[in-house]
């Protein structure tokens, strides 16, 4: 089954495999598959996970938090930022730090409890990749991004400071 | 008063129509309980005890006529034809249907106004001085940069999943804070430094609810330019770092008092080091563009000329009393400004009729500039009054019942909607304030006990500010029964401090008597005209202890 995400607006297929995430699973041995891993798998299987054809992916949020990876992101095609409960707002913080502080312009993908209703605020703080919660209509969700025409403040997005 | 640019105006009505999808779409099924909770908290709807409660914000408290009058039309149209002006300077409506509430927010949006952010963890409506622009205590007028805040924090895409709700207040002077400011999440002074310039003081870590604090300084002087990103930067700090495993510590004032003020600075500074000179630095002309929104009105010049007002207050005692007790001194000579008391005895405090509404509109077109403010102690006022005018806009205020010349008074409490109204409540507190008022019924001997503030909570969570009231009152539970502690020696002003629980909670019945031995104590102990406050800070507890539970 090909499994589907929101990318640059985009609805299109999504070929990477999460070895890390709402749930860890091993490494696999196929070296050319594009994985998302787990912090701690980072941590503990860095050599390996850096000596692989595929490209790397790393998961952070739910406790792992930017100051644990800003310093080696370089070595990262993808950062997904992981959403626990919709509510806890740490990742929207995340992604601008990494687009704003650090540079980093490969792809930022929320994960987790990602829901229609916050899209328009992930993109405005750097996330361009979203992988919503199984059960949201994507289609539908498209519609979120235009859910304001205007903006009162600068974020991730050109946006100028409030009106005046 | 600010009005609305094209940007706003469109913001308004764009949100109007997200809430009606999300409202239609929550009704389709589509959306699901707990995410569409999120979602229109964020737009100020509760649900309630009985229905649904709708916040409607009145940024930092100031209405043109327009809008008064609308809101007369919807509680008229939608609710029971009444509303309640809360501690927040918001209006709530306690009996919306949830399905009307879209087009609720589509007449608000033809008049400048929304429900956004009134509730939910964001950013609330930014509230001040109510007597801002007018007092003679101010360094400057607060709203402008009020105004300010409210656009930054209007759907912040960084700062609208908190871990709690986060509340901002600007006063215009230290002296004589009329904002609660020391008991908010950020607290904003405009302070002047050594070289005469200026700039904010900014606080943070206030708050009451469950576990109250008084704010502590992060920066003694924050140039203009740099409001936003040190806002920002003390928000992102939270956003990262606060609690969100516990609701109850949750607030910022957890974090700061964790880490302590110290640590708490240093991790605000290097942010701010990082974003201090970016697109949020605000230059002098965006600073003159919100200011020129509240320059101040055209005064009549040879207002203080008029020679009728002191020959009514020798003529009529009840204007006289009316003057003296509910309106204050202009920075204009020959102007006052004018509480309009929502105290009247039987009425819950804070609460208005759409008729009332639509008529103190009308009297704020014909006497105060088309503007009304609300007032942190649940009344209004209209702030530019000339001298001459008082007596015949008291005299309309009578007919109205809004003239009752209370405030400041014990009777000018403040008042959570409690068990009557509220689903968290432990106790009523509009039944209570009633039985207060039956018991201090004498206005002459009210005014001979002087400003004593007495605020009272439903429950723990304190949105009637009982910790801060000279005397506050919370209602607990005990075993299924309403009782009610007594708490004293709060205050939110420049002076802030934290009421303390004087002994064990009281029945229901027994409430005004317990009040009534307080007072009695003070009225024995005081000194000359010594507020209860002074008096009890020089007495302290006992003397009070031994009265009520002899
Ligand atoms: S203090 Fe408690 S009872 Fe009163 S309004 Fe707040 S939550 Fe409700």
């Amino acid at each position: 089954m090909t499994k589907h995400i929101i990318k640059d607006r985009q609805i299109i297929e999504d070929h990477w495999l999460y070895t890390g995430g709402e749930e860890e699973q091993a490494i696999p041995s196929d070296e050319d598959l594009d994985i998302i891993v787990s912090f701690d798998q980072w941590q503990n299987e860095r050599e390996k996970l850096l000596n692989r054809n595929g490209k790397l992916g790393v998961c952070i949020g739910n406790g792992v938090s930017i100051d644990d990876i800003k310093d080696e992101l370089g070595n990262f095609d993808l950062i997904a930022i992981l959403f626990t409960a919709f509510k806890d707002g740490r990742g929207y913080s995340y992604a601008r730090l990494l687009r704003e502080r650090h540079g980093f312009k490969k792809e930022i993908r929320a994960i987790g409890n990602v829901l229609r209703d916050q899209l328009f605020y992930m993109e405005r703080c750097g996330f361009d990749a979203f992988d919503l919660e199984h059960g949201n209509n994507m289609e539908n969700a498209l519609a979120a991004f235009k859910d304001f025409s205007v903006r009162y403040q600068p974020a991730a997005d050109d946006a100028a400071t409030i009106s005046g | 008063m600010y009005q609305y640019n094209e940007i706003d105006q469109k913001i308004v009505d764009e949100r109007v129509e997200q809430f009606r999808d999300q409202t239609r779409r929550f009704l389709a099924g589509e959306l699901g309980e707990a995410e569409f909770r999120a979602l229109r908290l964020m737009n100020g709807l509760y649900i309630q005890r009985h229905a649904p409660m709708l916040r409607i914000a009145i940024p930092y408290g100031l209405l043109s006529s327009e809008q008064l009058r609308m809101l007369g039309f919807i509680t008229r149209k939608y609710d029971k034809s009444y509303g309640h002006f809360s501690t927040r300077q918001n209006l709530q409506l306690n009996w919306p249907k949830l399905e009307d509430v879209p087009d609720i927010l589509a007449h608000l949006a033809k008049v400048e106004m929304h429900a956004i952010q009134t509730s939910g963890n964001c950013i609330r409506n930014t509230t001040s001085d109510h007597l801002a622009g007018v007092n003679p205590d101010e360094l400057e007028d607060p709203r402008p940069y009020c105004e300010i805040i409210r656009q930054w924090s209007s759907f912040h895409p960084e700062f609208s999943y908190l871990p709690r709700k986060f509340k901002i207040a600007v006063s215009g002077a230290e002296k004589n804070d009329r904002a609660a400011t020391l008991v908010h999440d950020i607290g904003i002074y405009l302070v002047k430094n050594p070289q005469g310039e200026i700039g904010f003081k900014i606080l943070a870590g206030g708050g009451l609810g469950r576990t109250p604090y008084i704010a502590q300084t992060v920066r003694e002087f924050l140039p203009k330019k740099h409001l936003l990103s040190y806002l920002e930067a003390i928000l992102r700090v939270y956003n990262q770092h606060g609690r969100r495993d516990n609701i109850y510590k949750a607030r910022i004032k957890i974090l700061v008092n964790a880490l302590g003020i110290e640590k708490f600075r240093e991790m605000v500074d290097a942010e701010w080091e990082h974003i201090r000179d970016s697109a949020l630095q605000l230059d002098e002309n965006q600073l003159q563009h919100f200011r020129e929104f509240f320059t101040p009105h055209a005064y009549d010049k040879n207002a203080a000329d008029d020679s009728s007002f002191s020959t009514q207050i020798q003529a009529d005692k009840n204007f006289a009393a009316w003057t003296k007790h509910n309106t204050v001194e202009h920075k204009i000579a020959g102007y006052r400004s004018v509480y309009i008391s929502l105290k009247a005895p039987g009425i819950a405090p804070g609460d208005m009729t759409d008729e009332q509404m639509e008529a103190v509109a009308d009297l704020a077109d014909q006497y105060s500039f088309s503007q009304i403010r609300v007032t942190h102690d649940q009344n209004l006022i209209l702030a530019d009054v000339k001298q001459g005018d008082l007596h015949a806009l008291y005299q309309a205020l009578g007919k109205l019942g809004l003239a009752t010349a209370n405030i400041g008074t014990l009777n000018d409490m403040i008042c959570c909607p409690g068990l009557d109204f509220c689903s968290l409540a432990n106790a009523g507190s509009i039944g209570i304030a009633k039985q207060i008022n039956e018991k201090f019924d004498n206005l002459d001997y009210l005014y001979d006990l002087g400003e004593i503030k007495l605020k009272m909570s439903g429950c723990i969570n304190a949105c009637g500010h009982h910790h801060v009231g000279h005397i506050g009152i919370l209602g607990v539970d005990k075993k299924g029964e309403e009782f009610y502690q007594f708490q004293l020696g709060g205050s939110a002003a420049e002076d802030a401090s934290l009421a303390k629980i004087i002994g064990p909670a009281v029945a229901k019945e027994d409430v005004a008597n317990t009040l009534e031995k307080i007072i009695d104590v003070y009225t024995d102990k005081r000194e000359g005209d010594e507020r209860f406050i002074d008096t009890y800070r020089r007495i302290g507890m006992q003397p009070f202890k031994e009265a009520v539970y002899a």
